[in-house]
């Protein structure tokens, strides 16, 4: 018994150290932003937000901030629409080739970004077109794309069919039972679909370094091309300013639900 | 007569609902999977220059310079030492998650989740401030007096290895996880009744069980490692480029497409026949279900 409660002791300290090696880095990250020292390293000078007022002059910074907020939002509104309605048909009906249109979504997770970044771009030059803003979105539907599928796929199996059942059976249309019994209760799903792609979307670079048009920059591929310059403290200021955003909107985000559903609950 | 009309309504329902999905994989993804293998028998000219006169030329300079061997060599290296260490390092934090009774797991749970929120980029770049220079390391250590000149850790095979791990990492233990906790608690118990003690129940049931989980996030691992190019830009010298960094600057510098696509569908092969090796003996359905969590 002894031994066996040193192991799990064994598993605490290594799980413990795990967790340190995932976040350390990143509160570092948080800790240099404040950095007074005009170098992006340690050691610390002073507490400052003068590196935050220089991000916000910074205006490359600000556009592609904006250009990559606008390919985002369009790629989430578009993966949670079609990828919902894939989602319904793979879990709903049974057809001929299921198995191929499952393998072909997973797709896009296997092959490598390169490949994906390399090929859309050749099939773009090969219609005789430069690299422009359409393919930057359509690329990222691609990538996006998937993960929706999964994510409204793995909900959809949990709801039973009897409620949809009852509902035409009540003498409701197929719309009718899909929008006022099935979406409701996939939309935690759906939601979750939305953010995941958004969050894609928004962090690509590996991909999005082949499609983006010249002179246009997302988020991610700024940070890159700032990065190749020095470790500036700038860069420091940006990446806390990201990591509050993208981590604190999912939390609200999560904490409101929460909040809704207990209200709801009780009325 | 009414009933046949239904049912061939009802039949193409599910492909009018999966049309888009369809249409954008087929168009943007096989398509130029194919329009790529077609291009990889293509002449290079001058840089951004190619003509369509059909030839082997590209691959058989791929296959037999071993300047191209060596750099698949040490991609395959890298990449399965992470996947490796991953599993490592992975296993215990999923153990511990889905064996706990600690009433706040779901806490663990979430910030395992919380990584694939922040960028990428950002997650890579902050490795400089633990490696680089000024960085934590070197920083304590030089302020301890243990050391007078920095050691250098960043821009080697190392930190590149390190900042692998560092992304792949909550992949590992979601799969691992995922497969622990639907384990029957209950095989487990009978294992300890029938007198096995708690680390021969871990090698012959809990382990064996928990299989699918760790071989998918060690194929999903392997293939992520083996065609990332962002990581050894940021964090690797110049001897640390991957495969991933070869086809970029083949592409994007040299502007040489037919060598670049050549190489593409290389890398393309040779990890789908690790997909197809893993899906053959677990299914891809546990990548699935370790990517929808």
């Amino acid at each position: 018994m002894n031994e066996s409660a040193r192991g799990w002791g064994l598993i605490k300290l290594v799980t413990f150290l795990v967790y340190l090696f995932m976040f350390a880095p990143i509160i570092v990250v948080l800790i240099l932003s404040f950095n007074a020292s005009q170098f992006g390293g340690f050691p610390m000078t002073g507490f400052s937000l003068h590196w935050y007022g220089e991000l916000m002059q910074n205006e490359s910074v600000v556009r592609a901030f904006k250009t990559s907020l606008w390919i985002g939002i369009v790629t989430a509104l578009v993966c949670t629409t079609i990828g919902t309605m894939a989602a319904l048909a793979l879990v709903r009906y049974e057809f001929p080739g299921k198995h191929w249109v499952n393998a072909l979504i997973v797709g896009p997770v296997l092959v490598p970004e390169t490949v994906l970044g390399v090929g859309l771009l050749l099939a773009n030059r090969a219609a005789g077109m430069k690299a422009n803003f359409g393919l930057l979105l359509l690329g990222h539907i691609l990538l996006s794309l998937p993960y929706v599928v999964l994510v409204v796929q793995a909900r959809l199996i949990g709801v039973k069919r009897v409620y949809e059942e009852a509902a035409l059976s009540l003498g409701a249309n197929r719309l009718q039972a899909f929008r006022e019994i099935t979406m409701p209760l996939i939309m935690p799903a759906v939601l979750a679909g939305l953010l995941l792609a958004f969050t894609i979307s928004f962090d690509n670079v590996s991909a999005s370094v082949f499609w983006r048009p010249p002179g246009v920059e997302t988020m991610p591929t700024e940070i890159l091309g700032m990065l190749k310059v020095s470790i500036s403290p700038q860069i420091n200021a940006l990446g806390a300013l990201m990591i509050v955003i993208t981590v604190g909107l999912p939390l609200l985000g999560g904490a409101l639900a929460r909040l809704t559903i207990r209200r709801q609950t009780k009325a | 007569m009414a009933v046949s009309m239904l049912s061939a309504a009802e039949k193409r329902r599910p492909w009018i609902l999966l049309a888009p999905t369809l249409a954008a994989l087929v168009l943007l993804m096989l398509v130029p999977i194919g329009i790529m293998l077609v291009y990889s028998f293509y002449k290079f000219q001058t840089a951004g220059v190619e003509t369509p006169d059909l030839n082997l030329g590209n691959w058989h300079e791929f296959f037999s310079d071993s300047y191209y061997h060596g750099f698949l060599w040490k991609t395959a290296r890298i990449s399965a030492i992470t996947a490796l260490l991953c599993a490592v390092m992975g296993y215990p934090p999923a153990y511990f998650i889905a064996m706990t009774s600690f009433r706040h797991k779901w806490l663990l749970l979430l910030l395992l989740i919380v990584p694939f929120w922040i960028s990428f980029t950002i997650r890579t770049f902050s490795w400089v401030h633990i490696l680089g220079e000024k960085g934590v390391i070197n920083a304590s250590l030089m302020g301890l007096g243990l050391i007078s000149e920095p050691i250098p850790m960043l821009y080697t095979e190392g930190s590149v290895i390190m900042g692998m791990i560092h992304f792949l990492l909550p992949y590992m233990v979601l799969n691992i996880y995922v497969s622990l906790d639907g384990i029957d608690r209950n095989l487990i118990s009978a294992a300890r009744s029938l007198g096995c003690t708690n680390w021969q129940a871990f090698k012959e049931v809990t382990l064996p069980l928990s299989l699918p989980g760790l071989g998918a996030g060690l194929l999903l691992s392997f293939v992520l490692a083996a065609g990332s190019y962002v990581t050894p830009q940021i964090l690797g010298g110049r001897k640390d480029s991957l495969f991933g960094n070869l086809i970029f600057d083949t592409i994007m510098k040299e502007l040489n497409w037919p060598m670049g696509t050549t190489l593409s569908v290389v890398l393309l092969v040779l990890l789908g026949i690790v997909s197809i090796i893993y899906s053959r003996y677990m299914g891809l359905s546990t990548i699935t279900k370790g990517l929808s969590r």
